[in-house]
């Protein structure tokens, strides 16, 4: 049922929102995995990026992605508990358990990973203010450090903070450009993958259209 | 054609297009067939799209008239939106954006409902003043005039320019007995596409001296005039089967046609130079953008509206 109302909303609603109101012009989408496991990394401005990296996959993976978001602002609430869990099928992160020890707050991820699943994963950890990409946070690397051989994909995303900006209600069509990277390799530490990972988006970032008057 | 809101001349206007769409393809499919080392998915591509919104225009205009209206409002909604893209914008403007959105269904609204003295006020009069009054009350003084130009720029372009097609077929069809209600709008749309087509052949055949080589490298004094002399001459013809117009008033449209469409379309040339761009997007497949299309009838469209409304009605 809950399956049905999930693909229900996504027909009806979330991309007729993303390929219609917004439009997307995507680069590259060859280069994204087109079945789980898998992980892909965005750089994270508006709620709406979750819709776009959605929508960049066929239908019929719908029920194998996962986005993962911050269990505190989600679920604070229950209609937006209900409708993140259901819905949007997102993996809670608890802040929280982060660097305490004994606790693995990466715990849902990797079951995820391990049923064949696709993460979606922002590592700023927030929606930054501007475009301006905020440091890597290194969960992704102690995934990719458990299961070495699930592709880790880069995705940069442009114009989503124009549509609907952290703290507006409004939505503004624009249409967004997506620049999809190649899988970044293990390069043999955490820190390591988290700089190279950081290094893609930010490389993929420069290859966008400038928005500014020059 | 009982089940059909169209004239028979425009009905077989319509067929005439979609015969000329049947040559293209015979014509792509032959040259890929000739010429099999020759790379013509672009050629193939557009034609492609072309059928796709000929057989959607041409479903809109057989159905009654608000559905046209609707799929032209949604042609300015698609324009618009490029628009807004390509152009940078100030965050503060983020409201002030919204409602400029909103503009679009007002002024189709205007159309359907026949109200010309609003359609023709709204976005040059209203508009202009009120999207400025909400950005000043924001208060963010940095880039103003600016964000103000651009954005009526692209609201005048898009919006209130590409309407005048739709307020086409809210004119009073007993005017116009040979046309119909539709039959100004495919005039308009035939002449304005064919320009650009005939344009493009005459130049590319006999191009030599380049007309404007810092906008449009590529267009040629010998191709405008050969456009325009082409769609003055469909003009002249077919302007007594779908429009009001004498010859003599239905060549002189195809000259101001031609004319028009030429400045529209390097306009829109000359914005992407502006803002350092090839295509304004990427919906229609083999074109770029929709404003890459539209580009001429941004021009075209309200200067014949206001040729024929002057001359007739």
């Amino acid at each position: 049922m809950v399956r049905l109302l999930r693909l229900l909303f996504w027909i009806l609603i979330g991309r007729p929102l993303i390929l219609v109101v917004l439009g997307l012009n995507v680069r590259n989408l060859k280069n994204l995995p087109r079945s789980g496991p898998a992980i892909v990394v965005a750089n994270h401005n508006s709620h709406l990026d979750t819709f776009v990296l959605m929508t960049l996959f066929p239908l019929s993976l719908q029920h194998r992605l996962r986005p993962v978001a911050a269990a505190d602002y989600f679920l604070r609430n229950r209609v937006l508990a209900w409708f993140t869990l259901n819905i949007v099928n997102m993996i809670p992160l608890d802040r929280k358990r982060v660097g305490k020890r004994g606790e693995d707050p990466l715990e849902d991820c990797a079951k995820a990973l391990a049923a064949g699943e696709i993460l979606l994963v922002y590592p700023e950890g927030t929606r930054g203010e501007t475009e301006a990409l905020a440091k890597f946070k290194g969960g992704v690397a102690r995934l990719k450090e458990q299961f070495p051989d699930i592709p880790v994909v880069p995705v940069y995303m442009q114009g989503l903070n124009r549509v609907l900006p952290k703290g507006e209600f409004t939505l503004v069509p624009v249409v967004v450009d997506v620049f999809v990277g190649e899988a970044v390799a293990w390069s043999g530490s955490r820190p390591a993958f988290t700089q190279a990972l950081q290094e893609a988006v930010t490389a993929l970032a420069a290859a966008a259209p400038s928005r500014t008057w020059k | 054609m009982i089940p059909f809101d169209i004239t028979n001349n425009s009905a077989i206007a319509l067929l005439g297009v979609f015969a000329l769409l049947i040559l293209a393809s015979a014509v792509a499919f032959g040259l890929g067939k000739r010429h099999p080392d020759r790379d013509y998915t672009e050629l193939k591509l557009r034609i492609r799209t072309w059928w796709v919104i000929v057989i959607l225009f041409a479903l809109a205009i057989a159905l009654p008239t608000i559905f046209a209206i609707c799929l032209l409002g949604f042609v300015s909604f698609l324009a618009f939106k490029e628009y807004i893209t390509l152009i940078p914008t100030r965050r503060a403007d983020h409201r002030v954006l919204f409602w400029a959105y909103l503009t679009i269904p007002a002024q189709y609204y205007w159309v359907a409902d026949g109200w010309y003295g609003m359609f023709i006020i709204f976005i040059p009069v209203y508009a202009f003043l009120l999207l400025p009054a909400r950005m000043v009350l924001i208060g963010e003084t940095e880039g103003f005039i600016r964000a103000a130009g651009t954005l009526h720029w692209g609201l005048m372009t898009t919006v209130f320019s590409l309407s005048h097609m739709a307020y086409l077929l809210a004119l009073p069809a007993a005017v116009n007995p040979a046309g119909g209600s539709d039959g100004l709008l495919i005039y308009l749309l035939l002449l304005t596409q064919l320009n650009d087509v005939a344009q493009y052949v005459w130049g590319k055949s006999f191009g030599k001296h380049k007309v404007v080589p810092k906008v449009s490298p590529k267009k040629t004094v010998e191709g405008l005039a050969g456009g325009i002399l082409t769609t003055a001459l469909v003009g002249f013809l077919a302007g007594p089967y779908l429009t009001p117009l004498t010859q003599v008033e239905a060549a002189i449209a195809g000259l101001l046609i031609g004319c028009a469409g030429f400045i529209g379309d390097i306009s829109v040339s000359a914005v992407k130079r502006d803002l350092g761009i090839k295509d304004s997007g990427n919906i229609l497949p083999g074109h770029g953008g929709i404003l890459d299309r539209v580009d001429s009838l941004t021009f075209t469209a309200p200067l014949f509206f206001h040729y024929v409304y002057y001359l007739h009605y």
